[in-house]
Parts: structure tokens; C-alpha cells; sequence
């Protein structure tokens, strides 16, 4: 493909025909990580510790400053103690939240065969009641992987659907329960209070289950991802990020801008639109594509 | 934040310059960095960041400072005059083919906002007197022939929908056939969501558009969009020649760079902002409120504008 292929031009030529390491290097790098989605910011940060990184290593090879660079990066991502998505203690309930379309309810129905694959007993809440059709498109998911979906009709309140399900879970003595919740602007006051709300249920129903709250970023966003995890976070205290749309051309490097300055890491990844297009996130192959 | 401060900034890199001349090269020089990197977080793709500022360099230096005006608000006024003139200066609607139906074509990356945007634009044309039709034509999506459906009764505008076991292009081609017959004159066709890159899934946008020959091809971008904007872009149009953007989710707190970018790279106007998830979310797009939004300094530009 095109794009690609330009982009990795760029890196091969930037990496090789410079015959030293000077401040042009720097700007052209620079400006991979800028179309990437990285941010000014967090660019100047990287390009920082990539400078003292070299002087460290004693670089002098224009070669091995694209190694010293992956290196660098890897290192930002994976130095939180971030553990893997993994269900440890069961049960365990699962908020996905997140802007509009994004990709909350494909990341459930994903999510929900992943899980059941592993050996889990799963059900997931209909927890958005407002978006045209979002219950039906749910329950597809939920015939495609067997799981059953707690739900009420659209327009009844989410708490009380989570409510509902919860109690729904303990007698079916469920492993897993997920909920799925209405997309929405984190600068929308009275829609981040009704999440409150929800959140408010499950503490007081739900005590006993280990919590995860995933956000799902949409890869193809640029700097306002800093700004819905930044909010969520205040909102919910997210656990960790789900990363779609990464099988486009964009690279969803804002997420390095979130790691540099928010402490939550990247658990799971969307490659399309199957059930089977989720993976575990992985830095390593995550700093990879960023070149490629 | 770089934005919030970027006419802080600008007023301080000419803080030493107290006479009212022309604008130096150097001082044009380091504000215009300042603008840069406010145009970078606003999301404004890198080429057309770099082409914008040579263009507002050029322009600026020598340039004589307004009585009125300090140093730095002169730079953000030429600044702000380029963006406008960039975003497109006037108001661009949808044309209606003269004999109809008029065939309105969204498309766009998944999850953008298309089938919500039928909806909306079905409630204009509606009001308008139009008598519009929604046409089903993701047949790939879980329930999304269903969301059409709500949506269509919502603002009380007939959906057309056959399934999803036929082809989108017929569908397409049935429902103008349907049109005609029932007096529809304003066909607006639902397509699923798709990758720019996904080249089977363009090939059959490509191919409703050969059946039915829409008036206006609109891709439907979110505002939130990063510097893959472009690409995007550059795809929907170069494979369909879309004749227009439809904006959605302006009702974040987005300084929507891509609208520029994707204005820069096509030349397409932007006809409509999408603003809220209501149906009735939906407003005609100024191209200079854009533009001050992208620099985040609303009201700097009042100030300015008084002047
Ligand atoms: N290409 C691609 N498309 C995806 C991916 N994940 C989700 N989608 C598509 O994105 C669109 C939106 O997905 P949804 O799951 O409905 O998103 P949501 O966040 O639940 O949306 P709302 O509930 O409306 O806020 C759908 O067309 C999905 O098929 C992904 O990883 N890659
Ligand atoms: N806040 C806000 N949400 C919007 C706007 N336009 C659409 N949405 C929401 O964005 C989500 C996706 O909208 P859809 O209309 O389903 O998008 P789509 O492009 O048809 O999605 P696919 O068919 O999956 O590709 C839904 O939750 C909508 O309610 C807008 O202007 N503002
Ligand atoms: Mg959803
Ligand atoms: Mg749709």
C-alpha cells in the first residue's frame, strides 16, 4: 500500500543516508512521530531522551539510532508496572467506556469471546438504552458468541440495567460480566454524572467483583484522546485502554502521549471488524508499526 | 497546553517591539513557530501545517502593523485571514439535481457519524418541504439497517431497506426506482463504514455510484480526527470524487485541525457541522468560526476583529 510504503521509505532513507547524527535527523524524526499522532509534546520528550540515550550508549553510528530510538519508546510503554489483560479473580466486572463510536460494542462482543474462550462463564449489560438500534446490535454479538445479554428496553435508565444485571450475574453464579454504556463527549457534564451513577450501583451491588474499566480509543483520533482519557480517568479510574481501528493507516500514536502523561496502559487492540479481530497489546510490535 | 496560550505567546515574543513599524523577518520567524505548534496540536496535518506557514510568512513580513493593533495581533489577524481564506470563505449547501430525485451518497470510515447524519439531513430536508427517502445500504454492520430504522421514524422520514442478504447497489438502484415511483425527491443513501485502504468495500461505493449517479458523494468525517485525516481524505476522493465533508462531533471539545487538512488536501468545502447526537444536531459550516476555533483563540480574534 501507498501510505505505507512512503512511510517506511522516509524511515529507511532517514535512517540511512544521513552521514551523521545532527539536528536534521532530529527534525525529520521529529516529524514521523508528528504524522503519527504522538503529539509536539511528547515528540520533544522522546526526541529528549533519545538525545541523552545516545550519549549514554555513545552512538556515533546514524545506523543504530533507529534501534536506540525503538528502544527508547518500548521502554515509556512498558516501564508501568501494566500488567496484561487477564481475568485474575472472578468475578469481575467490565465497564467499557468511551466517545462515540469508537468502538465500545464490537470491543464487547470481541472481548466477550475471548473471555469465554478462556474458560469463563460471560454476560454482558445492555448498558447503553440511548443509541438508535445499540441494544439489537449488542444482541447480534451476543448470538455470535453465545453470550447472554442482560438488557431492557432503549430509553430505560442504565443504572438499573446494570443493576439488573448484576444481580442476574450472582444468580448464574457468572465469572465475567461486561457492560456496554452509551457513547459520550467527555465534555458533556450530565452524561459523565450519568455514568457516575453507574459506577455508583456497582460499588454498592457489586462490592465483592474485581473491577476493570476499559476505555476505547479510536486509533484514527489525534490529540483529543489525550483529553477523553484524561476526563474518563477523573471520571472513572480507568484501568486500561483498548486501541481500534488500528488496522487503518493511522497509527494511534497518542497513546504514547497518554502513557507519557497519564499512567494507563494499552491492554487490548481492535484489527477490524470480526470477533476475532482483537489481540493483546504488545509494545514491542506497537513501536514497530509506528516505523512501518 | 500550547493553545491556550498561544496569544500570550505571540503578544510576548513581540513584547520588545513597542513601535508600531513593519513586521521584521526574525519576529514573523518566531511567532510564527508559536503558530505552528498550535496548528500541529489542533490536529492540522504536518504538510499542510509547513505549506500554511510559509504561505502566512511570506505574507506577513514587511508587512505594516495596524494603529490599532500590537505587533503579535497583527500576526494572529493575517494568521487568522489565511486560515479563513484556507477553511473556504463562504457557506457551500447541497445541490439538488434539476430533474428529481436528488441522490445524496454518504460515506466514511467506520463509527463517523453517516447513519446518524441521514437522519439529520432527512429532518432539514423534510422541513424544508423535501420529501426525502432513507435508504438502507449497510447490509455489514450488526443492526445497522435497524439504527436507520429508529432514526427514520424519529425525524418521521421513510426508510427503504431490503435486507441484508442484497447487494448494496441494488438496493441503491431499487430504492431511486422506489423514489420515483412514490414521489421522493431527495434519495439519501446509508453505505456501511469502511477503511479508505479496504479496496473491495471502495470498489463497491465505486460501483453504486455508476448505478445511480448520486448528485453529491459526502464523506462524513469526525472532527476528532488526527493526521490520518488526510489520507482518508485523499482515498474517498481520489476513488469517488466526493463533491463535499460533512463535519460530526463538533460538540467535543476537538480544535478540529482535520477539517482543515482534509479542505487543504481535497478543495472540497465542508457543507454541514454535525454537533450533538440529536437529530436535530446539524448546522450549516462557517468556515471563519472554524478557523478561530483550529487556532483556540475565539476571543483574541473578537478583540481583533473590533480593532
Ligand atoms: N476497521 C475497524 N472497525 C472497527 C473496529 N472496531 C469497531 N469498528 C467499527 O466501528 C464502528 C463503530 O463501532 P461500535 O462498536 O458500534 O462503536 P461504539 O463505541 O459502540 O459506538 P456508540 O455506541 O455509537 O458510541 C462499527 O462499524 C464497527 O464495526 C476495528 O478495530 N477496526
Ligand atoms: N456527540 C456526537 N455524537 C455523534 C454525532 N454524530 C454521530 N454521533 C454518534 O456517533 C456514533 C456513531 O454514529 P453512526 O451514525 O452510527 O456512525 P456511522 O458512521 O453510521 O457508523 P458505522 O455505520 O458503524 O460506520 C453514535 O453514537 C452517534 O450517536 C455528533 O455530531 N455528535
Ligand atoms: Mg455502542
Ligand atoms: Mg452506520
Amino acid at each position: 500500500d501507498k501510505t505505507r510504503k512512503g512511510i517506511t521509505d522516509k524511515i529507511d532513507d532517514l535512517f540511512n543516508s544521513y552521514g551523521e547524527i545532527d539536528d536534521k535527523l532530529f527534525d525529520e524524526l521529529e516529524e514521523i512521530l508528528i504524522t503519527a499522532d504522538v503529539g509536539m509534546q511528547t515528540t520533544m520528550t522522546l526526541i529528549d531522551l533519545l538525545k541523552a540515550e545516545l550519549k549514554v550508549r555513545k552512538v556515533k553510528d546514524v545506523h543504530e539510532v533507529k534501534t536506540v530510538f525503538k528502544d527508547v519508546v518500548e521502554k515509556m510503554l512498558t516501564e508501568k508496572d501494566n500488567k496484561p489483560f487477564s481475568i485474575e479473580k472472578t468475578p469481575t466486572i467490565i465497564m467499557v467506556i468511551g466517545v462515540n463510536g469508537v468502538g465500545k460494542t464490537t470491543s464487547i462482543g470481541k472481548i466477550a469471546q475471548k473471555l469465554k474462550d478462556d474458560g469463563n462463564r460471560v454476560m454482558i449489560a445492555a448498558g447503553d438504552t440511548f443509541r438508535a438500534a445499540a441494544i439489537e446490535q449488542l444482541k447480534v454479538w451476543g448470538d455470535r458468541t453465545g453470550v447472554p445479554v442482560v438488557h431492557q428496553s432503549e430509553g430505560s435508565d442504565p443504572a438499573a440495567v446494570v443493576f439488573d444485571a448484576i444481580q442476574s450475574a450472582k444468580a448464574r453464579k457468572v465469572d465475567v460480566l461486561i457492560c456496554d454504556t452509551a457513547g459520550r463527549l467527555h465534555n458533556k457534564v450530565n452524561l459523565m454524572n450519568e455514568l457516575a451513577k453507574v459506577f455508583r450501583v456497582i460499588e454498592r451491588e457489586y462490592p465483592e467483583a474485581e473491577k476493570e474499566v476499559l476505555l476505547v480509543l479510536d486509533a484514527t483520533t489525534g490529540q483529543n484522546a489525550i483529553q477523553q482519557a484524561k476526563v474518563f480517568n477523573e471520571a472513572a479510574q480507568i484501568t486500561g485502554i483498548v486501541l481500534t481501528k488500528l488496522d487503518g493507516t493511522a497509527k494511534g500514536g497518542v497513546v504514547l502521549a497518554i502513557d507519557s502523561e497519564l499512567d494507563i496502559p494499552v491492554k487490548l487492540i481492535g484489527v477490524g471488524e470480526k470477533v476475532e479481530d482483537l489481540q493483546l497489546f504488545d509494545a514491542h510490535d506497537f513501536v514497530e508499526a509506528l516505523f512501518n | 497546553m500550547v493553545f491556550e496560550s498561544l496569544a500570550e505567546k505571540l503578544q510576548g515574543a513581540f513584547s520588545q517591539l513597542r513601535g508600531k513599524g513593519k513586521l521584521s523577518e526574525k519576529d514573523v520567524k518566531v511567532a510564527m513557530r508559536e503558530v505552528k505548534l498550535a496548528l500541529l496540536e489542533a490536529d492540522v496535518n504536518f504538510k499542510v501545517v509547513k505549506d500554511f506557514i510559509n504561505k502566512v510568512t511570506e505574507r506577513a513580513i514587511g508587512e505594516s502593523v495596524l494603529q490599532s493593533l500590537t505587533p503579535g495581533q497583527q500576526v494572529i489577524k493575517i494568521v487568522n485571514e489565511e486560515l479563513t481564506a484556507l477553511m473556504g470563505t463562504e457557506q457551500v449547501k447541497i445541490e439538488f439535481a434539476s430533474s428529481p430525485p436528488t441522490i445524496l451518497m454518504m460515506a466514511g470510515l467506520q463509527g463517523a457519524g453517516k447513519t446518524t447524519t441521514c437522519g439529520k439531513l432527512g429532518h432539514i430536508l423534510k422541513k424544508n418541504g423535501k420529501r426525502p427517502l432513507l435508504v438502507a445500504c449497510d447490509i455489514y454492520r450488526p443492526a445497522a439497517i435497524k439504527q436507520l430504522q429508529v432514526v427514520g421514524e424519529k425525524v418521521d422520514v421513510p426508510v427503504f431497506t431490503m435486507g441484508d442478504q442484497v447487494s448494496p447497489v441494488e438496493i441503491a438502484k431499487s430504492a431511486v426506482a422506489h423514489a420515483i415511483k412514490y414521489n421522493n425527491d431527495v434519495v439519501i443513501l446509508d453505505t456501511a463504514g469502511r477503511l479508505h485502504i479496504d479496496e473491495a468495500l471502495m470498489e463497491e461505493l465505486k460501483k453504486i455510484k455508476e448505478a445511480v449517479n448520486p448528485k453529491e458523494i459526502l464523506l462524513v468525517l469526525d472532527a476528532m480526527t488526527g493526521q490520518d485525516a488526510v489520507n482518508v481524505a485523499e482515498h474517498f476522493n481520489s476513488q469517488l470524487e466526493i463533491n463535499g465533508v460533512i463535519l460530526s462531533k463538533l460538540d467535543g471539545d476537538t480544535r478540529g485541525g482535520a477539517a482543515l487538512s482534509v479542505r487543504a488536501v481535497t478543495g472540497k468545502p465542508i457543507k454541514y457541522a454535525c454537533v450533538g447526537e440529536k437529530l436535530t444536531d446539524i448546522e450549516e459550516f462557517f468556515p471563519d468560526r472554524m478557523a478561530s476555533r483550529i487556532l483556540g483563540m475565539g476571543d483574541v480574534l473578537s478583540l481583533i476583529e473590533k480593532a
